[in-house]
């Protein structure tokens, strides 16, 4: 049985890499209301700032208009105060989510990213769960119990 | 975020002021390479004392830089990490391959 929705926020916005910030801090105002604790806070910044970072460096790599290419963000509050956040981009989508899900693996050519995102978003969330379609887009679903 | 770094002797200390994210470790990235390739120290210390945040990108700048300092021969190693850089650097065990300052 699902916990009854108790508030919503959506946020839209231009895969461009100055508006991660923006994204961490808007879902981080949003979970504030429930008053959670401050590793509570970090966890979640941090999660959200690695879906957001997936959809604009690896889900839109290679669109040209960067500014049409939007990545979108809905958070959930439950009665239980489990805090549920969609990450959704239209992009490349991934071919196999198994693989790309595991410890240290990037399909990133330039050296520079760690390939730990997932693993991430894993350790610091209850739940997680992600919905590919290759050359449609990609929605990450993360789930984080704010208060017991 | 803010980036500098001061010379002591054979060794330069790169300092990071603020959040480290995709956005910023582009950034931080070209300000680092480019200290350790002009000034080559014998040894080249990246303080994480001051970030505030840091997702996985941080971990990739550090592997990143750790990669750059092995081009010019520089031995590199982590000062005193802030709570934020001290879990990213954990949950790769980076911890464990890394030389990690702490203190003074
Ligand atoms: N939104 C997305 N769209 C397309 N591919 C993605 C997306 N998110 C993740 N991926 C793929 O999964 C891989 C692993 O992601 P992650 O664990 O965050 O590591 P990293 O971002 O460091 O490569 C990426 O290299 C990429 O191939
Ligand atoms: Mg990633």
């Amino acid at each position: 049985m699902s916990e009854r929705i108790t508030n919503v926020m959506k946020t839209e916005f231009a895969a461009k890499s100055i508006n991660e910030a923006y994204a961490r801090s808007a879902v981080a105002a949003f979970a504030a209301l429930c008053d959670p604790s401050v590793s509570v806070i970090a966890d979640i910044k941090t999660v959200v700032s690695e879906a957001v970072t997936n959809a604009i460096v690896h889900g839109y790599a290679g669109f040209e208009n960067k500014q049409e290419c939007i990545v979108s963000v809905l958070c959930k509050m439950t009665e239980g105060n489990k805090l549920i956040i969609r990450i959704k981009d239209k992009g490349r989508g991934i071919e196999d989510v198994h693989t790309a899900m595991q410890p240290l693996y990037t399909t990133d050519t330039d050296g520079e990213r760690s390939g730990m995102g997932f693993t991430v978003m894993q350790s610091f969330t209850d739940a997680i769960r992600v919905r590919s379609t290759p050359g449609k887009g990609t929605v990450v679903t993360l789930e984080k119990r704010l208060k017991r | 975020m803010e980036i500098g770094c001061k010379t002591e002797g054979n060794t330069t200390v790169a300092y990071i002021l603020g959040e480290i994210d995709h956005h910023n470790a582009v950034t931080a990235r070209a300000a680092l390479d480019e200290m350790i390739e002009q000034l080559a120290p014998i040894r080249f210390g990246i303080d994480l004392s001051g970030v505030t945040f840091c997702d996985s990108s941080g971990l990739g700048l550090v592997m990143g830089r750790m990669r750059k300092c092995q081009t010019v021969g520089s031995s590199m190693f982590i000062k005193n990490p802030s709570a934020a850089a001290e879990r990213m650097l954990a949950i790769a065990g980076m911890d464990r391959i890394l030389k990690i300052e702490r203190g003074k």
